[in-house]
């Protein structure tokens, strides 16, 4: 049984803890309504860009000489999973459902005897990426700087990945990241990025726009040779805001938990205490009694 | 003569979305000026200024815009440029 002191000092502790949870559930909130806005956004742009590149790609015949980005390089050996995930912790299982998609689809990917690598970007699945995958992570991005996600940081990925493809290292390039559904729903998304493969819901919509009588200048080709680049980088982007926003709706899901745990833990060590404070109280008052009956 | 339905987007926020008169885009063959009603067409964008003309003989908004690129359809002129500052 801990003495009352203990206790006492038990209970401060618990309850210093609970502030800081309730602090950063509140910080959390705050910057989740900034992640948020700033996610919703990006999406006309990379909307419309894929619509475009959708349908850009239904008009060409891809060939051997068409961009290698949409075409492949014909060959799918060498895959590479950028993993996007988030430089802090303290956000309940966010980073270990990224680290779970991008384990499931590695472990697919060699079980068909394919090579696998990763580019890290934010380093909490860096650790377990290492541990399960000794010696495949292949390049990182380092966004520990970086308060929020820019444009520019999303193109310094892409052209890092873009310069490896061009220089053959891999074929595929998937992208792992968190969907940002709602503040409470974020789902761990494996997309492929390189060759570009036309969802379905694009690749439904692309019709639409093909049947009018579209001019184009320069010409098709080139237009999507330019287009293709940029879409690497808007998708990355992309990833990297819905990512922000699901970070931080995890973390305010996780604090709201702990400052939730911390309350009942409180109560439990507060009754605690006060059932020992009264025992002491009556064996106390016992023995004066039974002293003075003695006398 | 109606509107033309115009929208300015970049990866990080729509800069603008208004029914303007006359966009002139500086295509990458060139610029050209887009009203409403303007055939289907697209084309690449090279670094320059965008001048949005909100009604017939105003003074031009400009914003300067770089890489991207301009589609014209049914719905008007969306412009998606990676950069745009007024």
């Amino acid at each position: 049984m801990a003495s009352l002191k203990a206790l006492k000092l038990r209970i401060g502790s618990v309850k210093s803890t609970q502030k800081i949870t309730k602090a950063m559930k509140m910080v959390a909130a705050a910057k989740l309504r900034r992640a948020q806005s700033n996610a919703e956004a990006g999406r006309p742009y990379s909307q419309r860009l894929s619509d475009v590149v959708a349908s850009l790609a239904g008009r060409i015949t891809i060939g051997p000489e068409s961009p290698r980005l949409i075409g492949g390089t014909g060959s799918d050996q060498r895959h590479l999973i950028v993993v996007a995930a988030s430089d802090r912790g303290l956000a309940g299982a966010f980073n270990t459902n990224i680290v779970r998609a991008v384990r499931r689809a590695a472990d697919e990917l060699i079980g068909q005897g394919k090579d696998v690598s990763f580019f890290i970007v934010g380093r909490k699945s860096r650790p377990v990426l290492q541990r399960l995958f000794p010696g495949r992570i292949s390049g990182q991005h380092d966004t520990s700087e970086m308060k929020n996600p820019t444009y520019a940081d999303a193109q310094a990925v892409a052209s890092e990945v873009m310069r490896r493809f061009e220089n053959g290292e891999f074929d595929v390039v998937h992208l792992a990241y968190s969907n940002f559904r709602s503040v409470l729903a974020q789902e761990p998304t494996v997309d492929q990025i390189i060759p570009v493969r036309p969802s379905a819901a694009t690749a439904a919509a692309a019709p639409t726009t093909a049947s009018a009588v579209v001019e184009y200048e320069p010409d098709e080709e080139a237009i999507l040779a330019d287009l293709l680049p940029r879409n690497v980088a808007v998708q990355i982007y992309r990833a990297l805001l819905e990512n922000q926003a699901g970070f931080y709706g995890s973390q305010m899901t996780a604090m709201d938990n702990a400052t939730r745990n911390a309350g009942d833990m409180i109560n439990r060590l507060s009754i605690q205490y006060n059932r020992q404070r009264q025992a002491a109280i009556t064996t106390e008052l016992v023995e004066i009694i039974s002293g003075a009956e003695a006398l | 003569m109606a509107d033309l339905r115009f929208e300015l987007v970049t990866p990080e926020r729509q800069v603008m979305a208004a029914d303007v008169h006359m966009v002139v885009v500086p295509g990458t063959e060139g610029e050209f000026g887009v009203m409403a009603g303007h055939a289907p067409f697209m084309t690449t964008l090279r670094d320059g200024e965008l001048a949005v003309y909100r009604t017939a003989g105003a003074t031009p908004e400009r914003i300067t815009v770089g890489g991207g690129f301009a589609e014209v359809g049914d719905r008007g002129l969306t412009v998606l440029a990676e950069r745009a500052e007024a």
